[in-house]
């Protein structure tokens, strides 16, 4: 009996080692492409070649006879009832949604869209059929370029044309702050297409029985995924299961509702039989949504001493060929990131959505944030280059000082807490700024051939997704809020459902941590369970940070209602008033009687057994909450990078990376420092190694991990990671995590990269920053001065107003 | 159809196999030794690496004929009633969160410390340039490799 068990002592803080890791160490895990069902069949998808074309006409009739074929269709066999792949956000009334058939039926507008399914009965079958599939195009111009795409004469991606919307904010008179502005300095900064890439390739599987479906799919969002196929296919929500087994990774990826998933679930129900469908890496490049791919114009108006009046944003945003889950949302996650930390009078944002003939874009690490905090980042930078000030204290005269919070930016967004003085003295002394400074300078003043560069990113980001209410006004079509039940078991373990759908993150560990504490149960008694919309019916999944700022919140609601609950069973017990009792560790006691007691497992198994419950109490302690956030959270903190820049090959090396991050009250820092060290790591890949390419003719060239260069243990450094800590207002204190490495560590790098280089004239290099780009921009800058010269591959202009 | 007789994780396995089967398909869709997973189709992410003879392979560039006669140790077979010191110092270092990678890394980690029982940090990090991680950032691995090598890895 557990009732004796000793009351565990707080398990917020703790370092705990996962309880994830026992199978994922061992081979015992359960990813969808493992799953086998008796007379599954295997898909494969043919793909279209060209970027844009019409298709004129589909003969599948030779893959039918090919060894293990069972069936062969085309986007045509669909028509009737594929519909229209969802786009949750139409950001503006006037938005332009093409139709987007999870099956071309006449026409193909990227490459890798799917024209044609092979069902057979192993894997290898039905890739060789394909070869026996006869598709005629007859091509049509692709649309590559989006800043070419609005123009009269460009070709159409879609009759309607190639602009989806124009979404605009603006606060505080922007004229003024311009006009008379003593700097003013505008720069072109490019956000490169991304591949996210989580290692694990996407797999589904579908079964259906009777008119029940079970969908097993490498997915973040089981929940949004269900109601996605009921609310768009036709297929009643009742009927519907969605399992998201293990996941290996998403970063975004896996936060869609795509062609594959709902093909296979039509495909399960014509054939009649479970189907499975695994991609290979070059399928994933080619049709897993891409990320950022945008072209961001920024123009700040500041006085003589650095302090900042206004700023201007007008981005170009490629949507790819059509609008995704949250596509067009993306762009706007960072309208309100691009302030950051700094006050200033006057702010006007634009964002123009454009269609090309390429793969969506779509959420991807960040979302939206990271490109704001780039472009912010970056022109902080050269504001202070522009005014002769150090580029912290350019920061420090215009960030947020602690003791204005909370504070309300200019973007309308509420900041609860935070305090850039503290992490940034903590990450300078870390870093051993000046230092390294002194360094630079001396190497500067020698004109060293390997010249060393600092590069300061001063971030902050909202996550916490989301207040339901914002997100109505943002036109978002679903709700923020985040789902938690608590089962107490007879024998006084616990059973902890979270709608929060884990793929890496650790919520079976950290979750078990909030709960031991608010239920004073041991760590080791508690199961968490998700991923499953018929154990965890409720939920709105894992992206954007929310899981812990949100989801954390259900929980504590949860466990305060089974604490209420049991008071009133364990007053029972005690023969004493509840008002009496009081909650802690674990156990009930009477005030002033302390050894009249009961614990949690005891009233669990008193509530279990019901012989002598209170009049009109319900036998049973289980609850269930969900939490609605009333704000966003704000992770802040500083990064700093240190590179060795070589002048003559363009060969960047990070030589120290320090981060200081806060992200309020921290659960388990063992998860969180993981957390920031891999978001780190991604921020660092867009800075140097990664771009989704498309060629001349829209062929993406960037298929495979050989040429997409995800970088190995080799080719990243060691990071120095420390936190500071400002609770948020809720009520655990946490702000979250997922995000904050890779949004704030791709300016770092940059900035550390054009700092080195700035005294040979280099004021830009475009990413990704590679030996080749580097080098070019010195022989761009060379004999130049140090000023007002635009460098390879970005456009610029400024200089003092 | 190629007959082959392999050795798998200790258990003795005859099979008739297409001659282009890989091994990992072979490991994964004939024998059920799903613990092996696949990232790419180009041998790049190291996702699938076994021993095959007591070396590292990527098991998507092996061929199932070509593994005929072999001794073949996957993620599944590498515990022995308790976890080996690499898993147990990926554990303790918080070296994986979603843990695909994982059973390669692992595996590439324990031919890695054969080779170099004591590696330097640079030696770690270019010693598993061959196997992609997406969640860590590589620090935490680099710590566990240390911590197995402390360990005294030597099998």
């Amino acid at each position: 009996m557990t009732a004796t068990v000793d009351a565990p002592t707080a398990e917020l803080g703790k370092a705990r080692l996962r309880k994830e890791d026992a199978k994922l160490l061992t081979g015992q895990t359960n990813w969808t492409d493992n799953i086998k069902l008796t007379g599954m069949l295997h898909l494969a998808f043919l793909r279209s070649p060209y970027a844009h074309a019409k298709i004129t006409r589909v003969d599948v009739s030779g893959a039918l006879g090919q060894p293990g074929v069972i069936a062969a269709f085309s986007g045509a066999d669909f028509a009737a009832e594929q519909g229209s792949l969802p786009c949750a956000w139409p950001v503006t009334p006037d938005i332009v949604i093409p139709p987007h058939p999870p099956m071309a039926v006449d026409e193909v507008r990227y490459v890798g869209e799917a024209v044609a399914v092979v069902v057979a009965r192993d894997r290898y079958a039905a890739a060789d059929a394909l070869a026996s599939i006869d598709v005629d195009y007859e091509p049509l111009p692709p649309v590559l370029d989006i800043r070419t795409a609005l123009d009269p004469g460009s070709p159409k991606v879609h009759e309607a044309g190639n602009k989806s919307y124009e979404w605009v904010f603006a606060n505080g008179d922007v004229d003024a702050a311009f006009s008379d502005a003593p700097v003013v300095l505008e720069r072109t900064y490019r956000q490169q297409r991304l591949i996210p890439c989580a290692m694990e390739p996407r797999a589904v599987v579908a079964q259906w029985v009777g008119d029940e479906v079970t969908l097993w799919s490498a997915t973040q969002i089981p929940h949004v995924l269900r109601f996605a196929l009921s609310a768009f296919f036709g297929i009643p929500e009742q009927n519907v299961r969605v399992i998201a087994p293990d996941v290996g990774g998403g970063f975004g990826s896996k936060l869609q509702v795509t062609a594959e998933e709902v093909l296979a679930v039509l495909i399960g129900r014509k054939i009649g039989k479970p189907v499975k469908w695994a991609e290979t890496r070059t399928e994933g490049n080619l049709t897993v949504h891409h990320g950022r791919d945008q072209w961001q114009q920024i123009k700040i108006a500041a006085e003589a001493d650095g302090r900042i009046r206004g700023l201007s944003v007008d981005l170009l945003a490629d949507m790819g060929a059509y609008l995704m889950l949250v596509t067009p949302g993306v762009p706007l996650l960072g309208a309100f990131m691009f302030p950051a930390i700094y006050k200033m009078d006057a702010y006007s944002f634009k964002c123009t959505g454009v269609f090309s003939t390429k793969m969506p874009t779509d959420a991807y690490r960040g979302a939206g944030r990271p490109e704001a905090t780039f472009a912010i980042e970056r022109i902080m930078d050269e504001l202070a280059a522009e005014l002769g000030i150090e580029p912290l204290e350019l920061r420090e005269r215009n960030w947020i000082k602690h003791e204005e919070f909370p504070y309300t930016t200019i973007c309308g967004l509420t900041y609860d807490s935070g305090n850039y003085e503290a992490a940034t003295a903590k990450a300078r002394e870390l870093f051993d700024y000046d230092g390294l400074r002194a360094e630079q300078r001396l190497r500067n003043e020698r004109g060293d051939k390997v010249r060393l560069g600092i590069g300061i990113s001063t971030f902050t980001e909202m996550c916490g997704l989301a207040p339901s209410r914002v997100l109505g006004s943002l036109s978002y079509g679903a709700g923020g809020w985040e789902h938690a039940a608590i089962r107490m078991l007879p024998t006084g373990k616990v059973e902890v459902v979270t709608g929060s759908s884990a793929h890496g993150q650790g919520h079976e560990t950290a979750w078990s941590q909030i709960v031991a504490d608010q239920l004073g149960v041991p760590f080791e008694d508690i199961r968490v369970l998700h991923g499953d919309t018929q154990v965890s019916p409720k939920g709105m999944d894992t992206y954007g940070s929310r899981s812990l700022a949100v989801g954390g919140l259900a929980l504590v609601s949860a466990c305060d209602k089974v604490v209420a609950k049991a008071k009133i069973i364990a007053a029972a017990m005690l023969e004493a008033s509840a008002d009496d009792l009081e909650f802690s560790a674990g156990r009930f006691s009477v005030r002033g009687d302390p050894e009249a007691s009961k614990t949690i497992q005891e009233v669990a198994l008193a509530t279990f057994a019901a012989h002598a419950l209170p009049e009109g109490v319900e036998p049973s302690l289980d609850s269930d909450a969900t939490y609605d956030p009333d704000n966003f959270s704000f992770p802040h903190g500083t990064h700093l990078c240190a590179t060795e820049v070589d002048t003559e090959t363009g060969f960047v090396h990070i030589r120290s990376y320090v981060a200081v991050d806060d992200v309020g009250v921290v659960v388990n820092p063992l998860i969180v420092e993981g957390q920031v060290h891999g978001g780190i790591a991604q921020g660092i890949a867009q800075a140097l190694y990664e771009e989704g390419v498309y060629d001349e003719a829209g062929n993406l060239v960037t298929t495979t991990l050989a040429d997409y260069l995800v970088p190995s243990a080799a080719d990243l450094p060691s990071y120095r990671t420390e936190r500071t800590t400002t609770p948020a207002s809720n009520r655990l204190g946490v702000k979250g995590v997922g995000e904050a490495g890779t949004i704030a560590s791709t300016p770092a790098v940059v900035n550390a990269i054009v700092d080195a280089l700035r005294p040979l004239g280099v004021q830009d290099v475009t990413m990704p920053c590679t030996p080749e780009r580097v080098w070019r921009a010195i022989q761009a800058a060379h004999g130049q001065p140090a000023q007002g010269q635009p460098a390879q591959g970005s456009e610029q202009s400024g200089g003092m107003a | 159809m190629t007959h082959i007789t392999v050795t798998v994780d200790g258990v003795k396995y005859v099979d008739q196999v297409e001659p282009r089967l890989l091994l990992v398909h072979y490991l994964r869709e004939v024998i059920g030794k799903t613990g092996t997973p696949i990232g790419c189709d180009t041998s790049n992410c190291g996702a699938c690496t076994v021993l095959m003879d007591g070396q590292s392979v990527k098991s998507c560039s092996v061929l199932a004929v070509q593994a005929d006669g072999s001794d073949v140790t996957t993620i599944e077979g590498l515990a022995n009633g308790e976890l080996h010191p690499v898993q147990r110092a990926f554990h303790e270092e918080h070296a994986l969160q979603c843990g695909y990678c994982t059973p390669g890394m692992i595996m590439a980690t324990t031919d890695l410390l054969r080779d170099n029982p004591h590696p330097t940090e640079e030696e770690i990090r270019d010693g598993l340039e061959g196997n992609l991680c997406r969640c860590t950032g590589y620090e935490n691995i680099v710590r566990a490799v240390k911590r197995a090598a402390e360990a005294g890895v030597t099998q």
